[in-house]
């Protein structure tokens, strides 16, 4: 206990010493958040700082093990970090596909060769990641996956197209799922690969969403080589690592569900479209009622993720709690950006022009409609509750 | 930040006492009052078992001859009671008239009442609603000083066991306009008690006071503030009664469509019954999570108390109602019958989730609390 306690103190004094002022501020829009990569872009110097100072403690990645450059923190030590710097509203100095995704099956799945490879840059933000997984035939069945990869003894030639691949045109490399035996059982036949995006034969076109935005790209293989040593366990046991991975992705979107350390809570958002009446109450009592059962929830479903990671520290609770962290979460953040869109009114409904900070809010609205569909749509999560937890069908 | 995880011991208790009610106090214990029109409305050899195993003095500090369990294992003896319908005098008795007694009782009533409860020898109830819905503040009882006590004119409905309790706890008004609490023996002259049967088959009263001789608990100054915690407390044990009927109601519906067959195949492989049974899973999770920081704030005496309790009625009361209207639902014609259990669980959460407000009170007082 004393040692945690110390590790607290150390912490927090460390954290003022070097997190810079304009970084305790929530991020307002994508170019807020770090992403690093070869060609990294930061809005400021003091954003560089962070990510670098961070990264050189490893702390961009807390409980990755030292020997990969990681931080090599306990949980506990883990979750004090996170709540120091939850206390002074540190941005994450670093968001990273590597840390999220690919880096925990990398530690749990792959050789030590590709962690020695791979799992540093990471953790410095030198290298930025992107997950080959849909294509315009596998969304929701991820596991028909098309893409094909032929064996040529020491390397892989790989043709398909990807789509929804997040960021792949300012990514560096990219996991990518493949079909290494199309005779197999469909997830039987997959296997898990990495490849440069810099290969030839790798090219990358944005999507255009409703939001306005393109935060997805096509991606298309044309005989691309990937080496056999860039093979992430074993050939042909790909969906296995795909659905730690997965499980992964969709912790990570759970998260949306809980309000970020510094954002306004929604009623607050309210009252300052609405007003206030006389008696201290929202001044729409219709909305008010609607906030509230949002409210309830949200605060409830807070408190749920608490208790599910609490109870799988002390080996209890079941599995497969993350389809049914991921399901209610993004649901939850769409009904919270209905509300806020409801609240503003006429002015949550212009989409252009300084006043109305560029349309931000109904472009974020219109991105949320994505959260119950990426990672795994709502149904698709609500059919992995019913077989996995129910023992339905 | 309040405790989300069960240690040993209150996974142990909860395993006793999920076994207790299973054994003694199962559904057929609630359909043999109710069809045998027992006076009492529940058993009182199960009562003397309850009271054996600690769970009657659950909430009674040691030196009044309690376990002084606290709330959070409390909790997990109305989550089994829940489970099982189970007809006991525990929440009225046990949870409110208890905590009515040792938050605003003297040290004397303390000592007087609660060991009585603790060996099952005694019974309470708390007599607060006079409006059809609750309104804890509409108190037009009037409690009058006379000698060294009150008299009490007025009317109380809905009062849980109000027909068993041996003292009942009243709320009242006095002449300066104060709300108090105010004790009353059941024998007490001018008390008319007529019995409501209610939907669920347990017990309520109207009780109707006309001169009624009381006296006051504890300090009269200090009622209204004891008994907004007493509100808090029974409310947070419903919502945990509530949770485990949910429960109950949810693994009933799920192991009925697992086995009944229609078009020739068990209609727990149709997605449309899949999705809502996944959807009501995830809304008891919610539940499970808010129930339990109910009742570890009320242990904690955190700050945060009143709104975690109310979250956790206003969403036990809404996935209780869920979970028991889509159980009749995936039953079909059978979840209509008398012979099946479900139709039982919807009676009993009905009830549960009106007393001391239900989803819209709490509702209201939650975003109240949270400052809109």
């Amino acid at each position: 206990m004393f040692d945690l306690e110390d590790f607290r103190a150390d912490t927090r004094a460390w954290l003022e010493e070097n997190c810079p002022a304009s970084m305790r501020e929530p991020a307002r829009e994508d170019a807020d958040r770090c992403w690093g990569g070869r060609n990294p872009q930061f809005k400021s110097e003091d954003q560089r700082l962070w990510m670098e100072r961070m990264a050189e403690r490893g702390w961009t990645a807390p409980e990755w093990p030292t020997e990969y450059g990681g931080g090599g923190l306990s949980k506990e030590q883990a979750k004090i970090l996170r709540e120091e710097m939850a206390r002074i509203h540190a941005r994450s100095p670093l968001d990273s596909f590597g840390i999220w995704m690919i880096g925990p099956a990398l530690l749990k799945y792959g050789s030590e060769a590709l962690k020695q490879q791979h799992l540093p840059p990471i953790v410095r933000g030198e290298i930025r990641w992107c997950q080959g997984y849909s294509e315009p035939g596998a969304g929701s069945d991820l596991a028909g996956l098309q893409t094909r990869a032929i064996d040529h003894g020491d390397h892989y030639i790989v043709n398909g197209q990807k789509i929804w691949t997040s960021y792949a045109n300012k990514a560096d490399w990219c996991f990518c799922l493949v079909r290494t035996d199309p005779d197999a059982k469909k997830q039987l036949g997959i296997s898990l690969v990495l490849f440069d995006m810099a290969t030839p034969g790798v090219e990358t076109r944005p999507i255009k969403l409703i939001s306005g935005a393109s935060p997805f790209c096509e991606t298309f293989l044309t005989d691309v080589r990937v080496e056999k040593s860039q093979l992430v366990g074993e050939e042909n046991k790909g969906w296995t690592y795909a659905k730690y991975l997965l499980t992964h992705e969709r912790e990570m979107i759970s998260g949306m569900g809980r309000t970020a350390s510094g954002d306004k809570a929604l009623w607050e958002l309210v009252a300052d479209a609405t007003g206030m009446d006389a008696d201290g109450r929202l001044d729409d009592p219709m909305l008010r009622t609607d906030v509230a059962r949002w409210d309830l929830d949200a605060m409830a479903f807070a408190l749920t993720s608490e208790r599910i990671n609490a109870e799988a520290k002390a080996g209890q609770g079941v599995g497969a709690a993350s389809a049914m962290l991921k399901y209610y979460g993004t649901e939850l953040n769409k009904r919270r950006y209905e509300l806020a869109i409801a609240a503003e009114g006429a002015d949550a409904m212009v989409w252009e022009g300084q006043a109305h900070k560029g349309g931000a809010l109904p472009r974020a609205w219109l991105r949320t409609k994505a959260n119950s569909i990426e990672g795994g749509t709502t149904e698709v999560q609500l059919n992995i509750i019913s077989k996995n937890i129910l023992g339905l069908g | 930040m309040v405790n989300l995880v069960l240690d040993d011991d209150a996974r142990m208790l909860k395993d006793s006492a999920e076994r207790f009610m299973a054994d003694k106090l199962p559904v057929k214990e609630l359909r043999r009052v109710r069809d045998t029109e027992d006076a009492d409305g529940f058993s009182r050899d199960a009562w003397a078992e309850m009271a054996a195993m600690g769970f009657a003095g659950a909430l009674i500090p040691e030196e009044f001859g309690g376990a002084g369990m606290g709330h959070v294992a409390m909790g997990l003896v109305m989550e089994a009671a829940g489970r099982n319908l189970s007809p006991s005098p525990l929440f009225a008795t046990a949870v409110l008239g208890v905590s009515a007694v040792a938050l605003a009782g003297s040290e004397a009533q303390k000592a007087d009442i609660l060991p009585r409860v603790a060996e099952g020898k005694l019974l309470l109830a708390l007599a607060v609603d006079e409006f059809r819905r609750h309104r804890p503040t509409q108190v037009d009882t009037e409690a009058t000083p006379e000698g060294d006590g009150y008299t009490l004119r007025g009317a109380k409905l809905n009062v849980a066991d109000g027909h068993v309790a041996d003292r009942i706890v009243v709320s009242a008004k006095t002449p300066d306009g104060a709300v108090g609490l105010f004790l009353v023996d059941s024998g007490a002259t001018g008390l008319e008690v007529e019995r409501t049967v209610m939907v669920d088959s347990r017990n309520a009263a109207i009780l109707r006071f006309e001169g009624t001789p009381a006296v006051a608990l504890g300090d009269v100054g200090a009622g209204a503030g004891a008994l907004a915690q007493v509100l808090d407390i029974g409310a947070a044990h419903l919502s945990a009664e509530l949770l485990g009927l949910s429960l109950e109601a949810f693994e009933r519906t799920v192991a009925y469509i697992n086995e009944r067959k229609q078009f020739g195949v068990i209609i727990g492989t149709f997605q449309s019954l899949q999705h809502r049974a996944a959807h009501l899973f995830a809304e008891i999770e919610l539940v499970k999570s808010a129930v339990l920081a109910a009742l570890s704030a009320l242990d904690e005496g955190a700050e945060r108390t009143p709104l975690l309790v109310s979250l956790a009625k206003a969403k036990a009361a809404q996935v209780a109602d869920l979970a028991t209207n889509e159980g009749i639902q995936m039953h079909g014609g059978v979840g209509m019958t008398d012979e099946y259990d479900i139709g039982l669980y919807m009676k009993r959460a009905r009830p549960a989730a009106q007393m001391l407000g239900d989803e819209r009170f709490h509702t209201d007082r939650f975003a109240t609390l949270r400052g809109y």
